[in-house]
């Protein structure tokens, strides 16, 4: 094996010889090495992050006519390293009501359940990270963890806002999860695995084409898992000032807005993975695995960028209309695309390539096609209550 | 060996690099604390009454519902995995599974519990 | 001792503290803080067993869905009632601990002669998928298709109790 076709498996090998050769145990020495290697990644993972809060206020400030952080620096590339001294440099504080230990783990538990999602991330043919058979389950036990940081995050600072932001962003989370795990079938039933390494080495069609609809789902269900704007109520600054995270300042604050953010840029890529191949891009990913983690890395960023330009164009939704929509709308659905996704499955498992697709994506639009009109049929019966109720309000005056 | 040794470490750093950050931040930062910078925020007026709402009845309802959900996609995942080996028999076994606990929804829906009142 | 084995004793160990947590814990989120604390513990033993999908169904179902409802149902009360203030246990615990004593000590009898105990479970054959596996076993004849319909009555049962509940609140 040369060094330039596996550079991860060589630098590997070399490394456990070299901890082996200072009479380590094999076995803890390959631990050792699997160790540092989880850290690199992370950190690199953590510089991402960084460059990500300059991407994302460089992006809303040409959304809204502005030209964002340009003095730092070129273009303001300094800016958020400068924002990290600041963080670091700022006064840990605890207010005084609240409940020590839980709200100190708040935030780090919630960074750590959006970098372990990184551990099931294939970066290429050769980082396939941990092959999970259980791969999609996992992201959404990741998540879990997550909300369960938000509601101990809430619950400790013993604030009102902080209290109503949790529960209605745990609300939301919860809700939301129903059609991203519902849609998570899609892939699952295609690939015939749970594994997102199979998912993606099974796409020689990217799945998109044979559901759209699924990723439409998921993407809309994602954001809601983000907190993000439309479905941000955690945060809600007109009403609840920041939500959850009020009482948190400091480094603790940033933990939380990292991962946000890291979290977005994640789903991005689970978005690519999923629906739009991953690493693959004609071969492209063969050649190096440079290419193949710059083609993820992209389909990522441009994830990511969908999730921006949803947030800083859609106005804020309220609860009640937030969860109606997921559960009376996305929910039903997206079980009706399973449903749909599965007969079709079985009825084309013989068919030409060329018919399996052309099929898919067909029942994919008219399942589309039926819920757009079901939903404007009910849209119309309610103006039609609601102003048939004030032609009598009229008749009475 | 064991796939989820791996797992483990990913947990294991993804708790070192916040743990390692926020100690930073405790090391670096100045320690003026005093009990005005340690109150409640509240709009800047003091805190009135204590830091906790009344919760609402509803949210429990919704987290009810999404368990029923939860619990039935999760029963999914292996269906849809063996699903390209298997006959139409057995998809449409899973497709009632799903109908029947769509049936549920609909008659949660029908008796007004996923209204928010 | 393996690798494995030291695992267990301290993930063992975390979670039956976190066990004696649940119900010592004064207060309420606490106690469900702990309770997660216990269930993630028994997520790690089934990763230690190789049963992956249990693990993460652990992790989804118990932590994800019951363990927020959990929440949920002690946020309904108001915070002096969450906070437990009586004494943490009445005079007949040494029943108790007894009991629990006893029970400990008849199933490990038990379990000690019956073969299984002791025996090595043999290696999963080369390229089996359990995931696969417990999908056919749901949905073919011969296996369990017939609890796995009525897991989902179950699942509706329990879906229209709630609303029931809910509705007689009202």
């Amino acid at each position: 094996m040369s060094f330039w076709n596996d550079p991860l498996k060589a630098a590997a090998d070399w490394l456990t010889g070299v901890f082996v050769g200072w009479g380590m145990n094999e076995v803890a020495a390959h631990v050792l090495v699997v160790f540092l290697g989880v850290f690199v990644l992370i950190m690199i993972l953590m510089v991402i992050d960084i460059l990500l809060v300059w991407i994302e206020r460089k992006v809303v400030a040409r959304f809204q006519d502005r030209i964002g952080p340009n003095r730092l620096g070129p273009f303001g590339l300094i800016q958020p390293f400068a924002d990290i001294i600041k963080l670091l440099i700022k006064e840990d504080t605890t207010p005084d009501g609240a409940d020590k230990v839980v709200y100190n783990l708040a935030p780090m538990l919630s960074m750590m359940s959006v970098l372990i999602l990184w551990a099931v991330v294939p970066l290429a043919p050769v980082m396939t990270g941990v092959d999970l058979n259980t791969g999609l389950l996992f992201i959404i036990a990741a998540g879990s963890i997550g909300t369960l940081s938000i509601i101990m995050g809430g619950w400790s600072s013993n604030n009102k806002f902080s209290v109503i932001g949790a529960f209605r962003q745990v609300a939301v989370m919860i809700s939301f999860e129903v059609p991203m795990l519902a849609v998570m079938l899609i892939p699952t039933i295609f690939a015939g695995s749970m594994g997102v390494n199979a998912i993606i080495q099974s796409q020689d069609i990217w799945y998109v084409w044979l559901s759209p609809l699924a990723a439409v789902i998921f993407m809309i269900a994602a954001i809601a898992e983000l907190g993000r704007a439309p479905f941000d109520l955690s945060e809600g600054e007109s009403e609840l000032v920041s939500g959850f995270n009020i009482e948190y300042s400091g480094m603790k604050f940033g933990m939380f807005y990292a991962g946000e953010l890291l979290h977005a840029f994640t789903f991005g890529g689970f978005w690519g993975i999923l629906f739009f191949g991953g690493y693959r891009f004609f071969g492209l990913e063969n050649v190096s695995f440079i290419f193949a983690i710059l083609i993820l890395l992209v389909k990522a960023m441009i994830g990511y960028w969908i999730i921006m330009w949803v947030k800083y164009t859609m106005m804020r939704i309220r609860i009640d209309h937030m969860l109606a929509f997921n559960w009376k709308f996305l929910t039903p659905l997206a079980f009706a695309l399973v449903i749909v996704t599965a007969l079709m499955n079985a009825l084309m498992q013989g068919a030409p390539a060329w018919l399996y697709v052309a099929g898919m994506f067909l029942s994919n639009i008219v399942v589309a096609w039926a819920a757009l009109e079901i939903v404007r049929a009910a849209g119309r019966r309610e103006r039609e209550r609601v102003e048939g109720v004030k032609v009598v309000e009229a008749a009475h005056h | 060996m064991n796939e989820w040794i791996y797992v483990g470490l990913f947990f294991i750093v993804g708790l070192i690099i916040p743990v390692g950050a926020i100690g930073v931040a405790l090391i670096l930062g100045p320690k003026k604390s005093n009990p005005v910078k340690r109150s409640t925020y509240e709009c800047g007026i003091e805190p009135v009454g204590e830091g906790w709402v009344q919760f609402k009845a509803q949210y429990y309802i919704f987290a009810l519902v999404f368990l029923v959900f939860d619990v039935e996609t999760v029963f999914l995942f292996p269906w849809a995995v063996r699903l390209g080996q298997l006959g139409l028999f057995a998809v449409v076994e899973g497709v009632i599974f799903i109908l029947i606990l769509v049936a549920g929804l609909v008659y949660a829906w029908r008796k007004g519990m996923l209204e928010w009142v | 001792m393996t690798t494995e084995q030291i695992i267990f004793l301290i993930v063992g160990a975390v979670t039956l503290l976190s066990a004696l947590m649940v119900v010592t814990a004064r207060d309420l989120v606490h106690a469900a803080l702990w309770l997660v604390a216990t269930l993630f513990g028994v997520a790690v033993v089934y990763t230690l067993l190789n049963a992956g999908f249990l693990a993460v169904v652990q992790v989804v179902v118990y932590i994800g869905a019951i363990a927020i409802l959990f929440i949920f149902a002690v946020m309904l009360t108001r915070r002096q009632t969450s906070k437990d203030t009586g004494p943490a246990v009445n005079k007949n615990w040494w029943l108790g601990a007894l009991l629990a004593a006893l029970t400990f000590a008849g199933l490990f009898s038990l379990l000690q002669g019956w073969s299984g105990f002791s025996k090595t479970a043999s290696a999963f054959p080369s390229g089996f998928d359990a995931v696969n596996e417990l999908g056919l076993a749901l949905v073919s004849p011969t296996g369990y298709v017939l609890p796995f319909e009525v897991a989902s009555v179950l699942l509706v049962a329990a879906l229209v109790g709630a609303v029931y509940l809910a509705f007689n609140k009202k």
